[in-house]
């Protein structure tokens, strides 16, 4: 199956992935022939089959509700990780619209 | 003989027996990777100084009686996606190139505890993704058998660092066979665990229903020795099940393998493969046969399609693990002035991820959008229970299967690189196994007449490491495959 430039560009978009026009045109051919070799799938009666997740088996893993900032690590550290401004302990971002 | 050759029991007990001090076995590591890094580039990051200073805290504690185990004192890499506080670790991307961690992942935390000494980080395909570090954003590494050739991927440079003495031993991750492949192609051995047997906290994701951590060691009962520190449940990590976690090297000095049920997967002995691997993991099976083993052959009827599962279920989970990497909360900010957040997202992401990233992303976003989401992930995930039931089945009937870790020898640096599903098909012997989230011990079993190092896969049920490692450290005992060394 051949995808479209749109289908491309409207992929990037939900991926927020920004794309020049030479990659566009390269994951046009590259993700077809991916999407292609993966279809051997079709092949497989998966009738009344049900889809595995994970595999361990586990479901529903509780814990406490803990605050963890002195065992693992404390805001200003976890802050430092960012190059953006920092104001009253958050990030400052782009605005949104 | 430089002491960096040593396995981690004969350094641990050379440590004992004072013939060497943890520092000169740290210097030795040391001098190899300053010779030998030019030429490999295993490493991305070597913490001289702080391996120095651990050394000789170890050579104190071990003086004043405070031992810590086999693994105190022995100098160690790893992969560059283990969060290591304060020490840098990038996943060898540039979205992550300056992140330094506040935290420890809990197998670091743990190794930290058994008197690790960290050598260095070492390279990896970007954010493990690919069969050879060749998109690593730190370059590739080179093969130590010939270093126009890979290592393997994606925990190459763990491989790379241990099969060249740069280290003693060394950790990896395993996704679609990250340890596996790497450890055959240079000709050592690698343990990818049940999935959930070791924690992953701290550890920079991939694919969270198969990514799994492991050793990558220069004999099975290191690999055992590490096991023993690293394996169990973690509250930070809720895919760890609470089953108990034994001595691994309990069973490891048995003689023989008398009783032992071994598969043989038709599927995993096929044309087209190298005809020099299909004939050593033969030879390796004759010497499980002369040990005592039981051999036929079984079927795995879905093998064929676990690559398309793979590389559905792979990107699918790519794509949302690497969401988080928007150029906000760690990563460069994007340059170029952008307008609005969405802007900034588009340019802090073009900029940061390389192609493979880009590829698998965009793979996995399509795969998991509306409208797309049955006709691949949901079908990937049927697939993938058929793919389950087979090594369910199998295993019911031998205790374990054998089969070749990869098809061919390490390929040409280069050879795949245009081509991203010639790329993706080094893998088709390894996914399986993660797929099923069965373990398998990789173990080097022969050379091509070109000396290149030839691999072989022991599988196993669900949590049976102990029995896997049995196997292996049998197999070791009556061969000496990993005990080459590449002459570099």
């Amino acid at each position: 199956m051949k995808l479209t430039k749109d289908q491309v560009k409207n992929v990037a978009r939900l991926a927020r992935l920004g794309l020049t026009e030479a990659e566009i045109e390269k994951f046009q051919t590259q993700l077809s022939g991916i999407l292609d070799y993966v279809e051997q799938l079709n092949e497989v009666n998966t009738d009344g089959v049900s889809p595995t997740a994970q595999v361990t088996g586990l479901v529903n893993i509780l814990r406490e509700d803990e605050i963890l900032s002195e065992k693992i690590a404390d805001p200003a550290e976890l802050l430092k990780c960012t190059n953006l401004p920092v104001e009253k302990n958050q990030i400052k971002v782009k605005n949104v619209f | 003989m430089s002491l960096a050759s040593l396995t981690i029991h004969e350094a641990a007990e050379g440590l004992r027996a004072k013939k060497f001090s943890s520092v000169e076995l740290t210097k030795a590591c040391l001098e190899r990777a300053k010779t030998l890094e030019p030429k490999l580039n295993s490493y991305v990051l070597i913490t001289d100084k702080l391996a120095l200073e651990k050394a000789k805290n170890a050579d104190n504690e071990l003086a004043k009686g405070d031992d810590r185990g086999a693994l105190h004192g022995i100098p160690m890499a790893l992969k560059d996606v283990f969060c290591t506080k304060g020490v840098r670790t990038t996943a060898c991307s540039n979205i992550l190139k300056d992140f330094v961690p506040p935290y420890d992942a809990t197998v670091v935390k743990k190794l930290k505890s058994a008197g690790m000494v960290l050598v260095g980080k070492t390279n990896t395909d970007e954010f493990t993704c690919g069969a050879s570090t060749e998109t690593s954003c730190f370059g590739t590494s080179h093969n130590p058998w010939d270093i126009t050739r890979t290592t393997g991927g994606s925990s190459g440079g763990s491989a790379a660092a241990v099969a060249a003495d740069e280290c003693i031993y060394a950790l990896g991750t395993d996704t679609g066979g990250s340890i596996r492949q790497p450890s055959a192609y240079c000709g050592i051995t690698g343990l990818k665990v049940t999935y959930g047997r070791v924690s992953r906290f701290g550890v920079i994701s991939m694919a969270s229903s198969l990514d799994t951590i492991g050793p990558i060691v220069k004999d099975a009962q290191d690999a055992a020795l590490i096991m023993n520190i690293i394996a169990g449940r973690d509250k930070f990590d809720s895919t760890t099940p609470d089953v108990a976690v034994p001595d691994y090297t309990k069973d490891l000095s048995a003689k023989d393998l008398k009783g032992l049920k071994v598969g043989l997967p038709k599927e995993y002995f096929i044309p087209g493969m190298d005809g020099e691997v299909e004939a050593s993991v033969r030879l390796a099976i004759e010497n499980l046969k002369k040990l005592g083993a039981q051999v036929k052959e079984i079927s795995l009827p879905h093998t064929k399609y676990g690559l398309g599962v793979y590389y559905i279920i792979c990107p699918s989970e790519v794509s949302a693990n690497m969401a988080r990497y928007d150029g906000v909360r760690y990563g460069p900010a994007a340059s170029g002035d952008p307008q609005d957040l969405y802007e900034y997202y588009l340019k802090a992401r073009e900029a940061g991820f390389g192609d493979e990233m880009k590829r698998r992303i965009m793979v996995g976003t399509y795969a998991l959008s509306s409208g797309y989401y049955d006709a691949y992930y949901l079908k990937a995930q049927k697939v993938r229970t058929l793919v389950c039931q087979d090594f369910e089945k199998a295993l019911n009937d031998v205790d374990v299967i054998v089969a070749p870790t990869t098809p061919a020898t390490a390929f040409k640096i280069g050879d795949n690189s245009a081509d991203p599903v010639k790329m993706y098909l080094e893998d088709v012997f390894t996914v399986c196994i993660n797929i099923a989230g069965v373990p398998a011990l990789a173990v080097p079993c022969g050379f091509s007449s070109k000396k290149l190092p030839i691999g072989m896969q022991i599988i196993g049920k669900q949590f049976a490491e102990p029995l896997i490692l049995k196997v292996g450290a049998v197999y070791q005992k009556n061969t000496d495959w990993h005990k080459q060394k590449p002459g570099i």
